[in-house]
């Protein structure tokens, strides 16, 4: 039973981990209309930052300066958002699709770091040894499960909060008169483009803090972790949830990712190992479908604000 | 040998070319970056193997054209291939691409791009898993031209082929009816619709070419390197390169753009290793951006 349970918090720390990447994206595109197809990227550069900083020394590897987490968790949001802003300044003031094709370049780029710079990044085989909160615990697997689980729970909820307070405060309302109708919000004396860096970085920081915490909820990561399906799933889970609501961003990362190990484990069960790779590609085809069924007929999501919104952006 | 990288970037110019004349295309009259294009080059390249299966199944094995690693087969299965993929991309607008067009929100087409992209990716990893699968497994034996650089018979007949269909796509640009409504809907949709351009015929042209070339290219990388479902997402940052690079709507400008592309990852691999290629694209995308975001031959958006 406490097993199970201790599954549990498995589940809903490593969901909640993606209610956070999904909040992160929420702001670039729920409520600022910018498109980011490198979300996988951003995620990345903020494990491997607060990898580097926190692992223990490392021979044949830069880094391994052994800082307390949490200082690797806010370096990891300070240059994930220096990468996500440098990438929204350098486009932003081109049209919106410059921008999803230089987030694109951005993960594909850290994807190449990542395997092949093996003295910053250590290749293939990925950082290990990166310190877990509470990793005293490691040997009551259940009870670390908890305090993890809680860990995670305690950062969703704060990142929840200030992205909510941030969406009420004045700065939020510019973004989404932005969103609504740009010539308008402009006329008032407003740059359309320092806003939309802003938005970005803040996003991208978002995206990092997330990528930071799984790390050291896992205490290992490769570049594996980071290919495009991270992107398409965080994307699946905004969508389902609806995006321009933080809500709605947290319900449908929890239901796309139990849809998702539920999907995983059925085909687990009942498709014989020599299939096992089909089945997976299978799970991802029908994960696409359902993105683009969505946008079809429900682009509010689920969950989503009951005003029809029209996304901008260029 | 060290002047060899001239020939392979110009091999892997042609590919990353052929890709972004549909890229260039779609983005210039449909106005929307397409992220499903490399999946219509690797879906060309596996439309191609099958065709050639079932051509051999119905005739037999049939002896490869004089140096060359494959026979007619390939050739006719080749063209069957790039009719496919147009089809293929006629259907992706008719199911999806169309209906969200319709509602005016051009960046949430670029989103059902990526979604279908997965899609379609998948469903090859499904049908024939992610192990490569190659045309021919003979080696052929590389011929000195001069200057220390080698080409095989099969690069040589692909160049050719290359060459021959950028040369049919700039007179088809230029001097053809098709062709110049197409050029009118990329620089004013609304005027070329006043003028009477039948703008749905264009966006149809637009789904064949855009697919044939991407087929042509997915065969070019499946002959000379391998078929893999990932293949064209591999080729996706270089061919939006390209086509920024060129201008977008410009098909010289693709084409030239490719090319560039192609020689600066070839002259790359000497310097900091072949596993670093993306990035080469990924530095001059940044460089165009932030330099002359339109590019070699674009023209300001109106």
């Amino acid at each position: 039973m406490i097993d199970l349970l201790g599954y549990a918090a498995f589940f809903l720390s490593t969901a909640l981990i993606f209610a956070i990447i999904t909040l992160g994206l929420n702001l670039q595109w729920g409520q600022t209309g910018l498109f980011n197809v490198g979300v996988a990227g951003f995620v990345a550069i903020g494990a491997y930052t607060s990898a580097l900083l926190t692992t223990p020394e490392t021979a044949g590897r830069l880094g391994g300066f052994g800082l307390p987490i949490l200082a690797g968790w806010v370096a990891a949001m300070a240059v994930t958002a220096l990468v996500a802003g440098i990438t929204g300044y350098v486009t932003l003031r081109l049209k919106a699709d410059y921008l999803a094709i230089s987030t694109f370049g951005v993960a594909v780029v850290t994807q190449l770091v990542a395997l092949n710079a093996r003295g910053l990044t250590g290749g293939p085989f990925g950082v290990a040894f990166i310190p877990r909160p509470f990793g005293a615990l490691a040997d009551r697997p259940a009870l670390f499960n908890f305090t993890s689980c809680g860990v995670v729970l305690a950062v969703t909820v704060l990142t929840y909060l200030a992205l909510e307070h941030l969406t009420r405060s004045p700065w939020g309302r510019v973004l989404r008169a932005l969103r609504e109708d740009e010539r308008a919000a402009v006329s008032l004396g407003k740059s359309a483009r320092s806003y939309r860096i802003q938005a970005f970085a803040v996003g991208g920081a978002v995206m990092g803090l997330a990528g930071a915490v799984q790390a050291h909820l896992i205490g290992f990561i490769a570049p594996d972790n980071y290919v495009p399906t991270l992107t398409f799933q965080v994307w699946a889970m905004l969508m389902a949830g609806g995006s321009g609501s933080n809500r709605g961003a947290v319900a449908g990362a929890l239901v796309v990712w139990a849809v998702w190990v539920g999907a995983g484990a059925l085909s687990a069960a009942l498709v014989p190992q020599a299939f096992q790779a089909r089945a997976a590609a299978l799970q991802i085809v029908v994960i696409g479908v359902m993105l683009c069924v969505i946008l079809l007929w429900r682009p509010q999501g689920f969950f989503g604000p009951r005003r029809r919104r029209t996304p901008g952006g260029g | 040998m060290a002047l060899q990288f001239l020939l392979n970037g110009l091999i892997e110019g042609s590919m990353i070319g052929l890709g972004a004349i549909g890229v260039t295309l779609t983005y210039a009259i449909l106005r929307f970056s397409n992220f499903a294009h490399g999946d219509f080059m690797a879906w060309g390249a596996y439309s191609t193997l099958m065709l050639v299966g079932l051509i051999g199944s119905a005739v037999g094995t049939v002896a490869p054209i004089g140096p060359l690693s494959f026979g007619w087969p390939l050739i006719l299965a080749g063209l069957g291939g790039m009719v496919f993929t147009g089809c293929l991309a006629l259907l992706l607008d008719w199911l999806l691409f169309a209906r969200l067009r319709a509602r005016g929100q051009a960046i949430v087409v670029v989103m059902a791009s990526f979604g279908a992209s997965m899609a379609l990716r998948n469903l090859l990893e499904f049908a024939f898993t992610s192990s490569p699968t190659y045309f021919s497994r003979k080696i052929q034996i590389a011929r000195p031209i001069g200057l220390g650089i080698r080409i095989t018979p099969d690069q040589t007949v692909l160049l050719g082929m290359t060459l021959v269909l950028v040369v049919g796509m700039h007179l088809l640009m230029t001097y053809s009816r098709t062709g110049r409504e197409m050029k009118a809907v990329s620089q004013n949709p609304a005027l070329a619709r006043v003028v009477g351009i039948d703008l749905d015929r264009i966006v149809r042209m637009t789904w064949l070419i855009g697919g044939a070339l991407a087929s042509a290219a997915g065969l070019m990388v499946g002959v000379l390197v391998q078929i893999r479902p990932l293949m064209g997402l591999d080729m996706l940052l270089p061919m939006f390169a390209a086509a920024i690079l060129g201008g977008i709507g410009s098909v010289p400008g693709a084409v030239l753009g490719g090319l560039v592309i192609g020689l600066s990852q070839a002259a790359s691999v000497q310097l900091v290793g072949a596993e670093w290629r993306q990035a080469v694209a990924f530095v001059i995308l940044v460089a165009v951006l932030l330099v002359r975001p339109t590019g070699l031959f674009g023209v300001q958006e109106r």
